[in-house]
């Protein structure tokens, strides 16, 4: 391999990282019956938890538990919202993701009024040569929630949920408890994803960083079948979609800048006409469950 | 539930949404009181910020009440911000390229019409992805707006910049297809009549008419619609695509009528803006028309806020989403059990 080949599979598979992170989170969540659109506010909230803690203590690994602090504590209030109150999820997850972008452009613009002297987050380095301490993460991430899913009792409660909560509940499982312990986590691995975004891919927050990349990582969920090996799959496709934009731009290649910009978001849209009617979701994702709390 | 909780909740909601957000305000270290005071100001402290709030529910009204008409019939169509951008991006084109060619009389008129049809055509793609393709419309609305906002940053330093190449911006619009401004006023303009009119034509289409009968049927339940003859898909793409000319028409009125060019990111935050609007509207076509000088308020006094208190102006978006999160209690029908 060149150089340049090299360097194009080294950024694809950093781009592919968040993606996959967040989208293995949302996997769990929808096999639980939990539609969570707010997945793009949790990165975000992640995103700016860990530039903040970062910057402040110099520590990757506190950047880190406040992204997942701040990540599920919006979960927890899409979880209030729309499993013990039975909000519709579009519009909760909708009004999360609104309220992460207005609350993490307020408290940065307040924290930092003056832009210049922003002080870079630490980096997460590599656990071994070329491989990322994320990428890692996410690699260990996609094999265990493949076994829990299919090779554990609890993945196999967690999946009778998804599909047929009334069923399950007559089993004696507890739908609201695993529908909020898999939104939870779903959340806390957005949160995981948001925090690679300043402590891997780039040393700073900015407004709005996160710029679709959760719906993407929802997109990649039904590209993926709602698989844990097909959702990775998937995340290095745009990875590498991501990556060629990057070069293509480097390179000077006389394309206008917003029409390669726009490369990312025409890729997801295809890959959804092509794939997204011949995903069958769990037969109870997104439906409110009304038996006991 | 009675008339008077319809009313006392959506002001009980913003009320609660304003303290909130205030509190937020207090624990960052900004002084709230000195915000909202900046903030009532710039809404309306004199005559031009009475019409600066006027002027921005102007579009909010058109894509709430596209909202609401989707929300209602169980259409989740996200997008109004790209086919607002969609609209404006057609109507600038037909403006600055060919109106020359029409009659005057018709400039105006056709570039509100292009901008109508070029908001419907966005929309139009989620509908076709949702009716052939089986795609949620809530995806596919969201990737449109990414895709709108960068074909407009690319047609205004591309196709449509201005001649003089300085700016990512457009030619200004030719005279002939402006929208006046009523007489005496800084700022506001006659289009302004077509926004505060159309929720009461949306209105009487879908509680007065047939086909109104038949979109409601489709958000109350889709199988007994499909009993009953209707076509959920039918009905799934006229909702989608009358909500998205409604928004491509608020983005040729904004820059026929207020910014007289285009800019990149016509749509601003008007998209997300417009769900709050909708739901604080409780979904209704013409609840829509004071929930949009909420908040076109909250957006006029936001920027004073910024200038004058020093108190970012996203603060606006926290309040939206607590509205939206106070308002889904009440504003949308419960839905049938698993």
């Amino acid at each position: 391999m060149d150089a340049q080949t090299l360097q194009l599979a080294e950024s694809t598979v950093r781009l592919a990282t968040p993606l996959a992170l967040a989208a293995l989170g949302e996997l769990v969540a929808e096999r639980a019956g939990v539609l969570n659109i707010g997945i793009e506010g949790m990165m975000l909230a992640g995103a700016l938890a860990a530039y903040e803690a970062g910057a402040a203590t110099g520590s990757a690994l506190v950047a880190l538990a406040a992204a997942l602090l701040a990540a599920c504590a919006l979960a927890a209030l899409f979880a209030l919202f729309a499993l013990r109150r039975r909000a519709d999820p579009i519009v909760t997850g909708t009004a999360v993701n609104i309220l992460a972008l207005g609350a993490t452009g307020s408290m940065f613009r307040l924290l930092h009024p003056a832009q210049a002297m922003l002080s870079s987050a630490p980096q997460v380095g590599d656990v071994l040569p070329g491989l990322n301490a994320f990428t890692a993460a996410a690699l260990l991430l996609a094999g265990s929630v493949a076994l829990f899913l299919r090779r554990t009792r609890a993945g196999l409660s967690l999946r009778a949920v998804g599909e047929r909560a009334e069923a399950a509940d007559a089993q004696g499982l507890s739908v609201a408890r695993i529908r909020w312990a898999a939104t939870l986590f779903g959340g806390a691995c957005a949160g995981v994803a948001g925090a690679s975004l300043v402590l891997c891919l780039s040393d700073r927050f900015v407004e709005g960083m996160t710029n679709g990349k959760g719906f993407i990582a929802l997109a990649l969920v039904l590209f993926g079948a709602h698989r844990a090996a097909r959702i990775v799959a998937g995340a290095l496709l745009f990875g590498a979609a991501s990556a060629l934009q990057f070069t293509l731009q480097a390179a000077h290649v006389d394309v206008a800048y917003p029409l390669l910009l726009m490369v990312p978001y025409l890729l997801t849209l295809l890959v959804l006409a092509l794939f997204a009617g011949r995903s069958r979701a769990p037969a109870d994702l997104a439906k409110p469950f009304h038996g006991r709390d | 539930m009675t008339r008077a909780r319809a009313f006392a909740e959506p002001l009980v909601a913003t009320a609660v949404a304003l303290a909130l957000a205030g509190a937020l305000l207090a624990l960052l270290g900004a002084d709230p009181v000195a915000a909202l005071r900046a903030l009532a100001g710039g809404a309306f402290g004199d005559s031009l910020a009475l019409e600066t709030t006027a002027v921005r529910a102007g579009p909010l009204a058109l894509l709430g009440l596209g909202v609401a008409l989707s929300f209602r019939c169980g259409i989740w169509n996200i997008g109004g911000g790209g086919q607002l951008a969609a609209g404006a991006l057609a109507a600038t084109a037909f403006a600055t390229k060919s109106a020359s060619d029409w009659p005057g009389a018709l400039a105006l008129p056709l570039a509100l019409l292009a901008g109508a049809a070029a908001g419907a055509l966005w929309a139009a793609l989620a509908a076709a992805l949702r009716v052939y393709r089986n795609v949620s419309e809530v995806l596919s609305t969201i990737l449109l707006n990414f895709v709108a906002l960068e074909l407009v940053a690319w047609a205004v330093q591309g196709p449509l910049q201005e001649a003089s190449r300085s700016y990512p911006q457009s030619d200004a619009l030719p005279a002939a297809a402006r929208l006046a401004l009523f007489p005496g006023a800084h700022i506001a303009h006659v289009g302004l009549l077509l926004a505060a009119a159309l929720p009461f034509a949306v209105w009487a289409l879908l509680f007065r008419t047939a086909a109104g009968l038949r979109l409601r049927a489709v958000g109350f339940n889709p199988d007994a619609a499909r009993y009953a003859a209707v076509s959920p898909e039918l009905e799934t793409a006229r909702v989608l695509v009358l909500s998205g000319a409604l928004a491509g028409l608020a983005g040729a009125i904004e820059v026929c009528g207020v910014t007289g060019r285009l800019f990149a990111d016509p749509a601003g935050g008007y998209g997300f803006t417009a769900i709050a609007v909708a739901l604080l509207a409780r979904l209704h076509p013409l609840g829509v028309l004071p929930a949009s000088l909420v908040f076109a308020a909250l957006a006029a006094g936001g920027g004073a806020m910024q200038r004058s208190a020093a108190v970012p102006s996203v603060v606006v978006q926290v309040i939206e989403a607590l509205v939206i999160l106070f308002s889904i209690g009440f504003a949308l029908p419960r839905r049938e059990g698993a």
